[in-house]
């Protein structure tokens, strides 16, 4: 008896049901990579702790009511401007650090009544409980704006060898590609040294 | 003259068996991109508060997420509600959580665990500062608030 062939399977509809299958991933994918404003939280304090003393003028108080108006150092401000109010206030570099050094390169007014050196300047937010969270974030992230400013400038000017000429958000890029780089961790934390960021969060006013 | 009388060539059909491959090629690419969402959420869904200052989170494993919002059902009640898991808790839970979140990873990973705040725009800084302040005391420290990229003045009225 001859051997019958085996008929072929008609694969024809195999790519409608692909495409159905497809559709449907396509449909219910998220793509949603979360993303945010990235904060240190500070860690609690012992409640018999005497802080170390500040001097006033090297607060920078940002103040927000409960109808979101702002108030930097007692003046009435718009948020679009508190980003340069913050970079004068840090790289004021009026005075010197507590070893003794002042800022070199620092490139503010040098005024008296302002920041003696970047790592004494302290930016402190107070709230009010009923502040709208946009708000406080908007002002939060100017405020990490100037500081992200201030760095990129630092370090373009600074940097040397390997990353001359490379700004503060390229080496974070750099760094984001390759974890275990050492030379961009000296280099990132050479620039976060020269300006640390000091920012605290007051309790909301009831 | 019959040289010149032939007959209109048909164009040849396309060749199709290969249109399974690539669609197949794209359902694996989405099955395997493709996060079903695992929380239901029970407050309206928060509009995110857009920054230019954002970070992409790594490792969605060791990030935590709070919702923060207004409850969809009114009963309820007003004001915000804070989300966690597939429940509205009081910020008091917020602890349990976190401790549950950690018992996931080991003590390497730990150490890397982010908390993320997705709180809607119109929330008060008093609920996120309440929230803060259980973080700190479980030396949750790393935070960061959810928000999309874009420009701050979209922020507020």
């Amino acid at each position: 008896m001859a051997k019958r062939d085996i008929p072929e399977i008609n694969a024809g509809s195999m790519a409608d049901i692909a495409f159905l299958l497809l559709i449907f991933f396509l449909v219910t994918t998220t793509m949603d990579t979360d993303s945010g404003v990235f904060r240190k939280l500070p860690e609690i304090q012992p409640e018999d702790l005497n802080p170390p003393p500040v001097k006033q003028k090297n607060i920078f108080e940002v103040n927000i009511n409960r109808f979101d108006q702002l108030l930097v150092e007692d003046e009435e401000v718009k948020i679009g401007d508190i980003r340069q109010l913050a970079i004068d206030f840090i790289d004021n570099g009026g005075g010197k650090t507590a070893d003794g050094k002042a800022c070199d390169y620092c490139e503010g007014n040098r005024a008296d009544d302002s920041s003696d050196h970047p790592s004494k300047a302290i930016i402190a937010v107070q709230t009010a409980q009923t502040t709208s969270y946009g708000m406080y974030i908007s002002v939060q992230n100017e405020l990490l704006a100037a500081y992200t400013e201030l760095r990129n400038r630092y370090a373009k000017k600074y940097l040397t060898g390997k990353y001359k000429g490379l700004s503060y958000t390229d080496l974070l890029n750099i760094q984001k590609a390759d974890k275990e780089n050492l030379d961009v961790k000296a280099a990132l934390t050479k620039i976060k040294e020269a300006y640390p960021e000091i920012l605290s969060d007051a309790e909301p006013i009831k | 003259m019959s040289k010149f009388g032939k007959k209109k060539k048909d164009v040849p059909a396309v060749n199709t068996a290969a249109l399974p491959d690539i669609v197949f090629m794209l359902l694996f690419f989405f099955m395997v991109a493709t996060t079903m969402r695992e929380t239901t959420l029970l407050i309206k869904p928060p509009k995110l508060p857009s920054a230019t200052e954002v970070k992409k989170l790594e490792h969605k494993s060791l990030v935590s997420t709070i919702y923060v919002g207004k409850a969809k059902n009114t009963s309820e009640g007003k004001g915000d509600k804070i989300q966690l898991n597939d429940k509205i808790a009081s910020v008091s839970d917020v602890v349990n959580f976190i401790y549950s979140e950690r018992d996931k990873h080991d003590a390497e990973e730990q150490k890397a665990m982010v908390t993320s705040i997705k709180a809607d725009l119109k929330t008060n800084v008093g609920t996120i500062s309440d929230i803060k302040h259980e973080l700190r005391t479980i030396n949750a420290l790393k935070i960061s608030y959810s928000s999309g990229t874009g420009d701050v003045s979209n922020n507020f009225k």
